[in-house]
């Protein structure tokens, strides 16, 4: 999507290129809001929300906020700040995301080099799976947690993670891997390869582009779920949970500051991967989700 | 063992090898979607309060479950809530990938501005709004310290207009996506054809309506399947946003299921709800899904 002619533009006047860069600025000035507003109340004191502007910049800076928000703040009953369950969601995240994308680049290797009958409706039930709102596996993945016993750990949300993961991560592996020529694998077929060496050497080293997708895709979905981790996180709830705890205590002063740092905290880590892999993403998005 | 015995025994691992490395993962979706499905499905049809146990009662869950006024509530809430996020947001993403495809100056810039939100958690987009359009400490008390005293914005704190501040949230979170994709729908369009438009005189307005929408109609589609199946999702975004309220006015099929599963203990009717959340999702995804997959084949 970068690199694009932009030839597609049709000519326009003087007074409409001035209305649309309008629009556009208008635009980008909304979408920036947001994060304005957390930014520059996160470094105020209290004081200065509850009794100023909150659109003005801070006339004392502070990073009180942003420490108390990491490691002080009253949590549900505890005051241990998000950190530890920054480390929940760290430990919960990495995995999942690994082991759904290997997963994922297996099944889709399969589904268009392996093809065997009735193959379209494997896919076409695990794709369903994305789907489906979770609302419906709620009740049985509780009941099924319990009696694994992997209810309210950080086992049990990666567990879920994975099986609810695999779906997207067959469905990119698969599409990218359906244009790449199978002439080359029935060679190495032909020439003694089997299967696992075919897919180490010859599909893997070109799965780069999709590997970032699936990896960043993963890593947004599971960083941010909320609703997983508020049913089965237990005592190893993800930051999430742990940021809507704080932001809705309803216990002592509303420490606006904190609750704005704490917000930041959570979404530093995807928009750091967006910040730096972006581009990937969007790409991967319009391949993958969008093209079915 | 003899060499073609071990030949013909490495040839049939070979052939069955693909159908072992996929089967886990087709067993795990039999099991925990549709397995899970079927179960929920199941419990909907019994008595279940807390726990579930295996009394059937046919369907009075559901009899009861439509009897109910949150329920109501939560199903007109879905309606306003759906209705306008999908609108405006395919309104907000055509117009802007549209002015973006204009050679534009900075669209590099601009792009990631318009699509970062998509990549924060609906927890931080709750939180972040929630207090912006809070009247005591957001906009509108900003208003009136510049100056502008009558302004008054305080429809989250109002059971008619709090569903329209879930709205802003989502729009503001979505419709940069949107834009991307119908971005890429626009820069995939032929040039070709635009310039022997243009050059039968078509104006940029009859370029776009007559020929450039038309055109898009994969892009449309798409959004209009991911955004409805975000909105029949949406639960984060209501819980850090208003919470269901006030009262009860942002009550959605999403929060209704968890809050009478979990912690009114109505597991049966939760249940139900779930069962209805499901089949619209179904209503709209497998003739998309079919169709596509139809086409590929």
């Amino acid at each position: 999507m970068s690199a694009v002619t932009q030839d597609t533009a049709v000519s326009t006047g003087r007074v409409t290129r001035a209305f649309i860069y309008l629009v556009l600025i208008l635009f980008a000035l909304f979408y920036l809001l947001p994060l304005y507003v957390m930014g520059v109340n996160s470094v105020k004191p209290l004081a200065e929300i509850t009794g100023g502007n909150m659109m003005a910049l801070p006339q004392t800076w502070t990073l009180e906020p942003w420490r108390s928000a990491w490691s002080t703040a009253q949590i549900g009953v505890e005051a241990t700040g998000l950190r530890p369950y920054f480390l929940n969601s760290i430990l919960m995240v990495v995995p999942s995301v690994a082991i759904s994308t290997i997963v994922g680049a297996l099944n889709g290797y399969i589904l268009t080099k392996w093809r065997f009958r009735g193959d379209t409706w494997v896919f076409g039930l695990m794709l369903f799976s994305c789907f489906i709102p979770f609302q419906i596996v709620l009740i049985p993945m509780a009941v099924v947690l319990g009696k694994l016993g992997l209810a309210g750990s950080v086992p049990g949300l990666i567990l879920v993670h994975v099986v609810y993961g695999i779906g997207f991560t067959t469905l990119y592996f698969r599409n990218y891997y359906a244009a790449f020529p199978t002439e080359l694998v029935r060679a190495a077929q032909i020439d003694g390869a089997g299967f696992f060496r075919i897919f180490w050497r010859i599909l893997l080293p070109v799965s780069g582009p999709i590997a970032v997708v699936s990896i960043i895709w993963q890593f947004t979905n599971i960083w941010n779920d909320f609703l997983f981790g508020a049913s089965f996180g237990g005592t190893s709830q993800p930051m999430t949970v742990a940021l809507n705890n704080l932001v809705q205590s309803s216990t002592g002063v509303k420490e606006y500051n904190v609750h704005f740092a704490g917000a930041i905290l959570a979404a530093l880590p995807t928009l750091f991967v967006y910040v730096v892999a972006g581009r990937y993403f969007v790409r991967g998005l319009m391949a993958g989700s969008v093209k079915g | 063992m003899s060499a073609p015995a071990t030949a013909d025994f490495r040839t049939r691992l070979q052939d069955w090898l693909p159908k072992l490395v996929l089967a886990p993962s087709f067993a795990v979706t039999l099991i925990f979607v549709y397995g899970f499905i079927l179960f929920t499905v199941i419990l909907s049809f019994t008595g279940s309060k807390m726990l579930p146990k295996w009394d059937f009662i046919g369907f009075e869950n559901y009899v009861k479950l439509f009897a109910l006024q949150h329920w109501h509530i939560a199903l007109r809430n879905i309606a306003i809530f759906a209705t306008l996020y999908i609108v405006i947001c395919t309104a907000i993403g055509l117009m802007l990938a549209i002015f973006l495809d204009q050679k534009i100056r900075g669209e590099g810039m601009l792009r990631p501005i318009y699509l970062y939100p998509m990549a924060l958690s609906f927890i931080v987009t709750g939180t972040a709004w929630k207090w912006f359009l809070d009247p005591g400490i957001g906009l509108e008390r900003v208003m009136h310290l510049w100056g502008w005293e009558s302004f008054s914005f305080t429809w989250i704190k109002d059971n008619d207009m709090a569903i329209y501040t879930i709205v802003i949230a989502a729009v503001w979170q979505t419709s940069g996506f949107v834009m991307a994709m119908f971005l890429a729908g626009l820069r995939g369009i032929d040039n070709e054809v635009l310039k022997a438009a243009q050059i039968d005189g078509a104006s940029n307005l009859q370029l776009y309506r007559r020929i450039v929408i038309p055109l898009l109609r994969p892009a449309f589609l798409s959004a209009f399947v991911i955004l409805s199946h975000l909105a029949i999702k949406s639960y984060d975004l209501v819980v850090a946003l208003t919470g269901g309220g006030p009262g009860r006015s942002t009550e959605m099929p999403a929060t209704f299921m968890y809050s009478y599963t979990f912690t009114r203990n109505q597991m049966g009717i939760g249940a139900s709800s779930a069962v209805i959340m499901l089949m619209t999702i179904a209503a709209i995804m497998v003739p998309y899904l079919y169709a596509e997959l139809k086409e590929k084949k």
